[in-house]
């Protein structure tokens, strides 16, 4: 068998060896990949609906994603994604024409086109320090027919022309040690606002035409302010003291600043609560948030202030929309008894409501956290408005009329951790109606295909022939299939919401907002934090459902109380939600379930306390029968140090807990600070499979490989270098790798790379690690890879043991035999510069491997591993070509047709996720970042099945001529041996 | 053909003389001049001299027979040079078709030399010769097996289909969650 095996091995490899790059024809093109664009959660949106044509809403987004969105369908016209580092401050529109961002800490001003989103200009801003970022771009600013745009950032106040983005004057704030927090335009005169200190309030009055001081006023309150203020045209500012119980109105009319100040509880009776300004800008109105109540608070020309309205259970506010001169109009959404409202009011005329809905929005979308309104005219010249709403799950709803007329999932955007689960098994009795169907459809579709590969299909018939292939039902079933290419992806976003999407053609089977990740009182900032497998059903329970564990945790730091979520994976209803007494600092799966398929979990806390679950007394018996094998290690990356932990003993506080247990320390590896910080950890995939052991030289010989999972690469840089690329000198930098044994602490190697630095992306797998590092000696990125084996196995190499089954190389084996290792590396130059890298996993790990590079272009490309194999040589021999050894190069070569992406961007690319199906060759690909990108692919080709656009019917039709043709030849020769015999 | 057409005529036809039946036992008299007992008397010697012949025709017949599979081995031997050493197609057809060449003759042994079998006729020599060829051309079919590389003589061959060793210890862990 595996002499079968290896025949056929080889001549797969000698078949791979033939085409080296597994491209893709045009027309196969969306058959097994899908593509989706996001844009993330929406920060700032702008309307742009004037005059006919398409009417569009631009919106920046916290995945620094600028785009201009359909307003008909919620369609992307055009979507650019700025870099993770330049945070997008401010859009808005000039000209009517341009779109303009601020982004990097008021650093980049650009301006984009507003049909197309060609970039039209791009100007860089300098300043001193950082500071708050403001955009304004005044309606009726113009210098010689151009526009002005006005930008405060780092320091600085810009005026830049609308048309070529040339800075026409500049003033300097640095000097000052202003926080400028308000830049307010007047026809003529330019007020900069904002305090120093917390109790001095300084304007300067600017002239708009050059910029120069025209005066300079401040005022000081004689209490220390909250600092945050509210600018309420035409000329006033609100702030709150620090102790928010006083509202301070400062009234800087005609040059000079005076203040009112007002105690909240005169305003309102019950101010028990914090008092919190809402940042909505509306002339003449305030809006002030105490507890769950809004205060409406009109400001009046001479700074009073009275309490127009109260509202309870306000969600959000809008900015004012004018809809003519004197008229302006906001909105807000109010929650009331399960149903949502919206409602649209003027600021000037209080009682009236202009427009008064009830929304029906999915409670799984949880609560409405921004609003934006646009309003457009009707026939019969009233208004009417639609309002963009921005939801707790950062998806994007766009309400007209009181129903939702798009929806989009942004929250896919941000994809935190992924996993995958099967299908559930195919029930029987299919109706005989839809079989006789399908093969009606099935034949109609391959006579099709026959007369597209017999080259006679009308152009008609090829469109056809396309839209069967890719809208074939098969494809987004919700059944498992033999191959198992179809699954569900269960992804975690950053939003603590868990979707499911389907392999097939990547539509959501189920989404859930989990309670435990909403926000609330207790729990601010919730963040999903990792997602797990728990319940894997055995093959012979099919009838019960898979479930999987969701961590989130309730803000950023390591302390910050967490919650544990239980949910079916067929369904996504939440089984059980746990909140945990102690913090999680890492959660370690192990490798054995309970009778009911449950895997077990060690969560370690921060106290270095580890914790069990499930918390039964079964999971509990069968850690202790595993209980000396089970060790755990900690990077601390801060402190440079490495340490190896064990079981010790159950936790005793008050009473010994059965599921809490502390650890004792092992070993630690204590990195030297002044010359090695860590920079990058890799470990090997928990559920990897490996088909062999051994690894077949050229001339028979064996190598064994040295198959650990408990070994950790670590790459470490010289502190000097740890920073961007181009920080350092070669001679500082310094890049030092170790693979080491996680259970005893021994380094099993260590190499130096002299004049490398990071950053290091690597992957782990069987043997081998593979890395990704700059070399600033030759000025490019490189890749290396080490191929550990073991050395005391070698001696396994008298074929009578095998023979009689004398070998010890099935039995267990332990990290504390100091197996003898010996590593091969070698390294390459690599073009491009990296954000991830993957490598292919498949059933049975018969399959040769590839790797999937994500790109700096946000591509996936795949390199087979042979090209980063150590034993590349400048001259193979004809033996060691006929293995598959490629001739050495000093530079991996990236074959166009090999990026599994084709044509396609995944956006903001984070992440890839291979996970095996179950026919050997194929192994599927998930790609996330803004975008999400499925697609299968083979790194042998697909040996083991024939191709999707394999010709049945051609097969069927050969066969029957054949039939038909013997058929024929046998009577003719019948005929003709009567005919002889008569002679 | 023509041998079916005198099957058919032997059994179809009225009547008919079998000249090779000469028993006495007739109802047509010997013709005049014809002496029956004379034939039988030198039939003796005759018969004796011929089965000499025949046995000695046999035995040659036999040992041709047994030295049959050295020119076939010969063959066997350049097609397997010119088919080369690697894997493919042609060298497995003609692998294959060596060791089965040999097989079927030996299993035929017996069969073979029926025709040749004679009291008087020494078989073993030239069956174990036969026997010895057939072997022969075996185990050049196995030599070209195992250059081929297709036979499990390696340590290689044996270990691939092994399961990795099973890890005692195991650890988890890494860097904490940020």
């Amino acid at each position: 068998m595996a002499m079968a095996i290896r025949v056929f091995l080889s001549f797969l490899l000698f078949l791979s060896l033939t085409n080296l790059a597994s491209s893709l024809y045009e027309d196969q093109v969306g058959l097994m990949d899908w593509h989706q664009q996001y844009i993330g959660k929406v920060k700032h949106a702008v309307f742009h609906t004037q005059k006919t044509g398409r009417k569009r809403v631009l919106v920046s987004t916290e995945e620094n994603v600028v785009a201009s969105l359909d307003l008909r369908h919620g369609e992307i016209f055009w979507r650019h994604v700025l870099g993770t580092n330049d945070v997008v401050d401010g859009i808005d529109i000039a000209l009517g024409k341009y779109v303009i961002t601020l982004s990097s800490g008021g650093s980049i001003l650009r301006a984009w086109n507003l049909p197309d989103g060609q970039m039209v200009w791009e100007s860089s801003l300098q300043g001193s320090k950082a500071s708050k970022s403001i955009l304004n771009i005044p309606k009726n600013l113009k210098s010689d027919k151009d526009d002005l745009i006005l930008v405060f950032g780092k320091g600085c106040l810009h005026a830049i022309s609308s048309i070529d983005g040339e800075v026409l004057w500049k003033k300097d704030f640095a000097g000052e040690s202003i926080e400028v927090s308000h830049i307010i335009q007047s026809p003529e005169v330019i007020y900069v606002a904002g305090f120093v200190g917390s109790s001095k309030f300084y304007v300067y009055e600017l002239d708009a035409k050059s910029g120069e001081l025209l005066k300079n006023n401040h005022i000081a309150l004689p209490f220390r302010t909250s600092g945050e203020s509210l600018y309420v045209p035409d000329d006033k500012f609100l702030v709150l003291d620090d102790a928010r119980s006083k509202i301070v109105t400062i009234n800087i009319n005609n040059g000079d600043i005076n203040y009112n100040q007002k105690q909240i509880s005169d305003l309102v009776k019950d101010s028990s609560g914090q008092a919190v300004i809402l940042p909505s800008r509306l002339p003449g109105l305030s809006a002030l948030k105490i507890n769950s109540q809004v205060l409406l608070i009109k400001v009046t020309n001479e700074g009073e202030l009275a309490v127009v309205d109260k509202i309870d259970n306000t969600a959000a506010f809008s900015n004012a929309l004018s809809i003519s001169e004197d008229q302006h109009v906001f909105a807000f959404v109010q929650y009331e008894d399960n149903k949502i409202h919206l409602s649209i009011k003027d600021v000037n005329d209080w009682s009236r409501d202009l427009l008064k809905e009830n929304l029906v929005i999915d409670h799984q979308r949880g609560n409405i956290e921004k609003i934006f309104i646009n309003n457009y005219v009707r026939t019969d010249r009233s208004h009417g408005f639609r309002a963009l709403m921005v939801m707790e799950d950062h998806s994007l709803l766009l309400v007209q009329q009181g129903e939702i007329v798009w929806s989009r999932e942004d929250g896919l955007a941000s994809v935190v951790d992924v996993t995958t689960s099967e299908l559930p098994v195919e029930k029987e009795g299919v109706s005989v109606a839809k079989v006789e169907q399908n093969l009606f459809e099935w034949l109609k579709g391959h006579v099709l295909k026959l007369k597209g590969t017999l080259m006679i299909a009308s152009p008609e018939d090829k469109i056809a022939i396309q839209k069967l292939r890719l809208g074939s039902s098969e494809k987004s079933k919700m059944t498992r299939d033999h191959n198992g290419f179809r699954k569900l992806l269960i992804v975690l976003t950053r939003a603590g919401k868990v979707f499911a999407l389907h392999t097939g053609d990547g539509h959501i089977v189920w989404s859930i907002t989990l309670n435990t990740l909403r926000k609330s009182e207790d729990c601010e900032h919730p963040v999903g934090l990792n997602i797990y497998q728990w319940q894997v059903p055995h093959h012979h329970a099919l009838d019960e459902n898979p479930s999987i564990l969701v961590i989130g945790r309730c803000g950023p730091s390591l302390s910050a109380p967490t919650a544990l979520s239980f949910l079916d994976a067929y369904t996504g209803k939440e089984l059980n939600s746990l909140s945990l007494a102690h913090t999680v600092a890492r959660v370690i799966p192990l490798p054995y379930t309970d009778s009911t398929e449950q895997r077990l979990h060690l969560i370690i806390d921060f106290n270095k306390h580890a914790h069990l679950y499930p918390r039964t007394p079964e999971a509990s018996e069968i850690l202790k029968h595993e209980f000396s094998n089970i060790y755990w290690y900690s990077v601390e990356a801060d402190n440079g140090v490495i340490r190896g932990h064990a079981l010790k003993s159950n936790c005793i506080h008050e009473v010994v807990d059965e599921y809490c247990f502390v650890f004792r320390d092992l070993w630690s590896i204590v990195f030297p600070s002044e010359s090695e910080k860590i920079i990058a950890t890799v470990t090997r995939k928990s559920n990897e499979v490996v088909h062999t052991q051994a690894k077949v030289m050229t001339d028979h010989d064996v190598m064994y490989k040295y198959i650990s999972k408990n070994i950790l690469f670590v790459a470490n840089a010289a502190p000097k270098a740890s920073g961007d690329i181009g920080t350092a000198t070669p001679e500082e930098a310094l890049l030092v790798i170790y693979i080491i044994d996680t259970v005893t602490g021994r380094i099993l190697h260590r190499m130096t790379h002299q004049g490398c630095q990071g950053p290091v992306h690597a992957v782990f797998s069987e043997n081998w690690v593979v890395y990704h590092y700059f070399n600033l000696r030759a000025h490019r990125h490189e890749m290396s890879v080490i191929e550990v084996y073991d050395q005391s196995r070698a001696d396994n190499k008298d074929i009578w043991k095998f023979l009689l089954g004398k070998h010890n190389l099935t039995s267990p084996i332990s990290s504390y035999y100091r197996p003898e290792i010996s590593a091969k590396s070698q390294s390459y130059f690599f073009t491009h510069s990296v954000k991830a890298i993957e490598v292919t996993s498949t059933a049975k790990g018969i399959t040769s491997k590839q790797l999937l590079i994500g790109t700096i272009g946000d591509q996936v490309l795949a390199v087979d591993k042979r090209f980063l194999d150590p034993r590349r040589t400048l001259n193979p021999s004809q033996a060691e070509k006929e293995e598959g050894i490629i001739p050495l190069t000093d530079s991996l070569p990236i074959i166009s047709q090999s990026y599994i992406t084709h044509s396609l961007k995944v956006e903001g690319l984070r992440g890839i996720v291979t996970v095996p199906a179950k026919l050997e060759s194929t192994s599927l690909v998930f790609a996330y970042g803004v975008d999400l990108f499925f697609t299968q692919i083979a790194p042998s080709r697909t040996y083991d099945s024939l191709t999707e656009d394999f010709n049945y019917a051609l097969l069927l039709l050969t066969i029957v001529a054949l039939v038909a043709a013997l058929f024929i030849t046998y009577v003719l020769s019948e005929r003709k041996d009567l005919q002889e015999k008569w002679r | 053909m023509e041998k079916g057409k005198g099957a058919i005529g032997s059994t179809g036809r009225r009547w008919a003389v079998d000249f090779s039946d000469n028993s006495t036992s007739r109802d047509i008299l010997d013709p005049p001049g014809f002496s029956r007992a004379s034939l039988d008397q030198d039939d003796s010697t005759l018969s004796r001299q011929k089965k000499d012949a025949e046995s000695n025709w046999k035995s040659q017949k036999a040992w041709e027979v047994a030295q049959a599979p050295f020119k076939n081995l010969l063959m066997m031997g350049f097609m397997m040079w010119m088919a080369g050493n690697t894997v493919h197609l042609f060298s497995i057809g003609i692998t294959f078709s060596a060791l089965w060449q040999p097989i079927s003759a030996l299993q035929s042994v017996g069969k073979m030399f029926e025709p040749y079998k004679d009291a008087k006729v020494e078989l073993l020599g030239p069956k174990l010769l036969f026997i010895a060829l057939n072997l022969g051309g075996m185990a050049l079919g196995v030599w070209k097996l195992n250059s081929l590389g297709l036979l499990p003589t390696h340590t290689s061959d044996w270990v691939s289909s092994l399961a990795p060793a099973q890890e005692v210890e195991y650890s988890g862990g890494g860097l904490n969650f940020s």
